[in-house]
């Protein structure tokens, strides 16, 4: 029987997989940005599994908040990114280093 | 949910269907006549202005009205708020519009985009549950991401933008997961539910300290607060000055609004859990702050660092919980956005032709070039420094005295050690500005709408602090002190 701690783990395993891969990503831009929608994803699990087990709609309706945010957010992303490639001709993250930092 | 309801969020609509207008507008409009955009984005702050000080909810005899089922509140705290966010965004507007003319820039993306990061700004104070919080958040975030890549050609903006994406999306990860955590322990999104819930309960539960946690990190990352600041310099070096002129000073206001629902209004009974945190982050920022502005040769890094230091400052107002400490933070968060409005004003003014005067070394001799811009910096300088008479020395008295209320002598003390440390690097400025001689003799001219904005923003520093009592009032009725 799956449990709410069950839900909370498997939430949490991702969400330090996505912060783990921020840190320790030095290759490239665009697994930021998925390691960024993997955090969400988490955070998502999380609301979905409290939800159920509170029998509570309210974190399901935020659910779809927090994805349509994500895919905007991703939008922009992206177009930061097309600006970043056009300028620099790289999307290496150890190269971004003109501003010190 | 009925209509008069709705209307207590005229102002949020009236901001919103202003930036589409002016969205679609942008289509029929020529370019050499992009000045009818100005305008409009103008006449939108004094309208939004008018509405919010029209709302009639109060004569009721209540202290604060909601809508939306209790997720969008209005009370005095966030009608001041949002009223000077307007008057310091049009101040923002007429230093923005020389700059941007100056570099070819002109844009209607720029007026969009700061009005839709508005709308988030007037969503976040009005917030009362934590989709509110989040959507407005994001709001403000996404448009301030595009803003800082606004100059399309340049690599230090588009690597401030990348940096800063990537930085806040993780702190909007930490915020809600967070938030998450608080939904599950208390079983609701609307912070007055969770509230009660969290009193109801007997003793800390673990879940709800964890998601503390993660909620103050989130907020830290936000304002920029040590160990969480390392995006600001970089983003306001990178950013064109008209940019971090408008990030250095409208989102902050909705940064206090923001901790204040958060922490107060939802978590006010993990008061001593949250207190322990802040006051690590405050102590940590107004040193490190200060520190490291004095190795700065780039101004607007200079500045950056003192931003950092000056959101210790208003951190250090939040620790007590009582009304009075609130005032004195949203007190202090309001005169360092002006402030910072004017520094930034005048980093403007001196640039010239597509090259910023981003230097320290751009200041020297300004006195002998002008003597009444000299003085301008001179005041705003002053009253970031914290001297006497100059308004920026009553936001300091205020939040120190609400951190020797809330017991914590030893952040008072550090606080103003190292605020006179921190006047060492403002006065610097000043002597540049008049014992040096300039690098450049060539006249610096600037719109009449200009010169008689930055002068009203010099002069208010003085005469804020020389009438200092009746913004103060204004601020600690708006939280019933």
């Amino acid at each position: 029987m799956l449990t709410l701690a069950h839900f909370l783990s498997l939430g949490a395993i991702l969400f330090c997989l996505g912060v783990a891969g921020i840190f320790l990503n030095r290759k490239n831009v665009i697994i930021l940005l998925m390691c960024i929608e993997l955090m969400l994803l988490a955070v998502n699990m999380n609301f979905v599994a409290f939800s159920r087990f509170l029998g509570n709609m309210d974190g399901q309706v935020f659910v779809f908040f927090i994805l349509t945010v994500a895919a905007s957010e991703a939008a922009i992303g992206l177009a930061i990114l097309v600006v970043l490639f056009r300028n620099r001709r790289t999307i290496n993250v150890a190269e971004l280093d003109e501003l010190k930092g | 949910m009925n209509t008069t309801n709705m209307l207590l969020a005229a102002p949020e609509f009236w901001v919103l269907i202003m930036a589409c207008v002016i969205l679609i507008a942008d289509l029929f409009i020529r370019e050499e006549r992009r000045g009818i955009i100005h305008m409009m984005a103008m006449i939108t702050l004094v309208f939004a202005a008018i509405i919010t000080v029209r709302g009639d909810y109060l004569s009721e005899g209540l202290r604060s009205a909601t809508a939306f089922n209790g997720s969008f509140i209005r009370d005095p705290m966030g009608d001041v708020l949002k009223l000077f966010s307007f008057f310091i965004l049009g101040i923002v507007y007429v230093y923005a519009k020389f700059y941007l003319r100056q570099f070819r820039m002109f844009r209607t993306d720029f007026y969009t985009l700061t009005l839709f990061a508005l709308l988030g700004v007037m969503l976040l104070i009005s917030a009362n549950s934590l989709v509110t919080i989040y959507l407005g958040l994001e709001l403000t975030s996404l448009s301030t991401y595009a803003l800082v890549a606004f100059d399309r050609e340049s690599k230090r903006g588009s690597e401030a933008a990348m940096k800063y994406f990537v930085l806040g999306s993780m702190a909007s990860g930490m915020l809600l997961y967070g938030m998450s955590m608080i939904y599950g322990a208390t079983g609701s999104m609307d912070l007055a539910d969770i509230s009660v819930a969290i009193s109801n309960q007997d003793g800390d539960s673990m879940i709800l300290v964890f998601g503390l946690v993660f909620l103050v990190v989130g907020l830290a990352f936000k304002l920029g607060v040590v160990p969480f600041h390392m995006w600001i310099p970089d983003v306001y070096e990178g950013a064109p000055a008209a940019v971090t002129l408008f990030i250095s000073a409208i989102p902050k206001m909705a940064g206090f609004a923001m901790a204040y629902r958060l922490l107060y209004t939802g978590l006010g009974d993990l008061h001593t859990d949250w207190q322990q945190m802040l006051s690590i982050l405050a102590v940590l920022s107004i040193v490190l702050g200060n520190l490291a502005a004095i190795a700065q040769t780039n101004i607007k890094r200079m500045l950056a660092y003192s931003t950092i230091s000056h959101m210790g400052f208003i951190l250090m107002g939040l620790l007590p919980g009582t009304a009075d400490g609130f005032g004195a933070s949203m007190y202090y968060v309001i005169v360092y956005s002006l402030m910072s409005a004017g520094a930034f004003g005048m980093i403007i003014l001196l640039s010239a032709r597509g090259v910023e005067a981003e230097q320290l070394d751009d200041f020297k001799g300004l006195n002998q070039r002008n003597g009444w811009y000299a003085a301008i910096m001179a005041m705003i300088m002053f009253s970031m420094a914290g001297v006497p008479v100059f308004v920026g020395f009553f936001a300091k008295w205020l939040v120190i005295k609400a951190a020797l209320d809330a017991g914590l002598l030893w952040l008072a003390i550090s606080a103003v050690i190292f605020s006179v440390v921190g006047a060492f690097y403002y006065l610097r400025v000043i002597k540049l500005m008049y014992f040096d001689e300039p690098l450049t003799e060539s006249p610096i001219d600037a719109p009449v709408d200009f010169n008689a904005v930055i002068s009203l923003n010099g002069l208010l520093m003085l005469g804020l602090g020389v009438f200092s009592g009746s913004l103060i009032a204004v601020c600690m009725s708006a939280f019933g002190a």
